[in-house]
């Protein structure tokens, strides 16, 4: 469904005239099956973040291609209803001047058929993350770290995507909420038949979610597995990764 | 013997009269290092810093806090400051906001020991240059020289690691330091706490909320919950069997997720060993 073919990208470093350039990614390719659940698993600095900002088609590849169903992500309407996205911060995920139903009905907007979306469908969805009707008329700050999530969640289901893009989604949350939120993401998918990119450097939580997961490093793949022959991956990396897990 | 005593401690907003932490009551002993787990909200770093009186002027305190015998809410703010870093030494959570941003790290390093020795700048190189080594810092000058934005956060977190070292503080108090830290700097960063531990033979308050990182760490835990301590006992103790219903969620929870990963690696798995 998602092809990734020979990715490179760069960001410019030092003032606006540097030509110094800071590679992120290298020759990064991969296919994502429909319906599949796949992890991507790297450190601080790996380039995961903006492997997911590729995919989402918020930002250009400078070499390679990205497509979607076999159009360009970089086109809207290939990607409209397709894919979405849940971020890391969640204080800044929602616009804070917007509530709940509004931060959900954003993306309903946009579709076509947006206006006839009902109150009902909204309350339906907050039901589905595990949320109340009640929290329709709330603002973000009024909700803990794991509801807003839940928000964004709700806000990722609505487009009926098939697939959607977890940038570090649930590393900000504690541990006790990291779990009912996996669980969640866990729920839908079976019910929705979702596909998730699982991005996080959380291995635990990747073997927890996962199908197949991709181990990056300083910008380039190091090894794709499925998540049953975890046991046994080959590259040094991967292995120093899990054994830290393990101890 | 108790280093620190906290007695009946209390948090309230001064505006609204919330009351955030109620009635907290434990002890530190010499020696050992206690760990402060719960969810986010429950008031755990709230306890951390009203030890050190660092909370916001609109959070008032009441209760008792004796460290070394003495009690900290009746000393004045100079006393206080004195005590802070050099006795009672804080790691925060976000090394990015922990450190001055338009300054060099070393500035800001300085700045510290200054404060509370009276040694020349070439004597804090000195100093400082085996603490950093020791924590796994190559080129202590060259990260001296750097801003907090070029280091990432597993190095931050590291410095301040290394000042306490130099600092020899008698109670370190660690809040969420390995929260914002991915799998391979968190598993470097307590590497280095254990270190720290059996180094200065310290005492130690750890508040977390990755129960993994406590079980390495901890020789007693505190379970807390919207502002009130549900249980306290030792880590194995606690581990082994929780009493309270809470503290068993904790631990639930933890466990789903570790339990599928090693079902994955089958039991201690080939690269574990």
């Amino acid at each position: 469904m998602l092809v990734v073919n020979g990715v490179y990208k760069s960001y410019s470093r030092g003032g606006m005239f540097s030509s110094d350039r800071q590679q992120i990614l290298r020759d990064v390719s991969f296919a994502y099956k429909q319906g599949e659940c796949l992890g991507i698993i790297g450190e601080s600095g790996s380039g995961k973040s903006t492997l997911g900002r590729l995919l989402l088609g918020i930002e250009k590849p400078e070499r390679g291609t990205i497509t979607l169903h076999g159009e360009s992500v970089e086109n809207r309407s290939s990607r409209r209803g397709r894919i979405s996205a849940v971020f890391q911060d969640y204080t800044s995920s929602i616009n804070p001047y917007f509530t709940v139903e509004q931060a959900i009905l954003e993306p309903l907007i946009r579709k076509r058929n947006g206006r006839e979306v009902n109150r009902s469908k909204i309350e339906r969805l907050l039901c589905q993350v595990g949320l109340s009707a009640s929290f329709c008329a709330k603002y973000p700050h009024e909700l803990s770290g794991g509801q807003i999530q839940r928000v964004c969640i709700a806000r990722a289901i609505a487009t009926e995507s098939s697939c959607i893009l977890l940038d570090e989604a649930i590393s900000s949350l504690d541990g006790s909420v990291q779990m009912q939120v996996l669980q969640l993401l866990k729920d839908l998918k079976d019910t929705f038949q979702l596909g998730y990119l699982f991005i996080t450097h959380d291995i635990q939580a990747a073997a927890y979610l996962c199908d197949r997961v991709l181990f990056l490093r300083s910008g380039q793949i190091e090894e794709i597995v499925d998540i049953a022959q975890l046991r046994n991956v080959q590259s040094p990396y991967a292995q120093k990764l899990i054994r830290m897990m393990m101890n | 013997m108790n280093l620190l005593e906290v007695e009946k401690l209390r948090i309230w907003d001064g505006h609204s009269g919330n009351v955030l932490v109620e009635n907290s009551t434990f002890q530190l002993k010499q020696g050992s290092c206690l760990a402060i787990v719960g969810e986010s909200g429950s008031g755990k770093s709230l306890t951390c810093r009203a030890i050190l009186r660092l909370n916001n002027n609109a959070l008032r305190q009441s209760g008792e806090i004796r460290f070394q015998g003495v009690d900290l809410s009746l000393l004045d703010e100079r006393e206080m400051r004195r005590r802070r870093g050099k006795q009672l030494y804080m790691i925060l959570q976000n090394g990015m906001r922990a450190f001055d941003p338009t300054n060099v790290i070393g500035v800001h390093l300085r700045e510290t020991l200054v404060h509370h020795y009276d040694w020349n700048a070439s004597e804090i190189t000195e100093k400082l240059k085996p603490a950093m080594l020791s924590v796994g810092l190559q080129d202590p000058i060259g990260i001296l020289n750097k801003y907090p934005h070029q280091l990432s956060g597993g190095m931050l977190q590291r410095i301040m690691i290394a000042l306490a070292i130099v600092l020899e503080p008698d109670i370190i108090l660690a809040d969420e330091p390995t929260t914002a830290l991915d799998t391979v700097s968190k598993f470097e960063v307590v590497e280095q706490f254990i270190r720290l531990r059996e180094r200065m033979g310290g005492s130690m308050i750890f508040v977390s909320h990755e129960l993994g990182v406590v079980r390495k760490l901890a020789d007693e835990v505190l379970v807390m919950k919207s502002g009130s301590i549900v249980e306290l006992g030792t880590t194995a103790d606690l581990f082994s069997n929780a009493r309270h219903e809470y503290t068993r969620y904790l631990m639930s929870s933890q466990r789903m997720l570790n339990d599928r990963f090693q079902q994955l690696m089958g039991g201690a798995g080939i690269v574990g060993r």
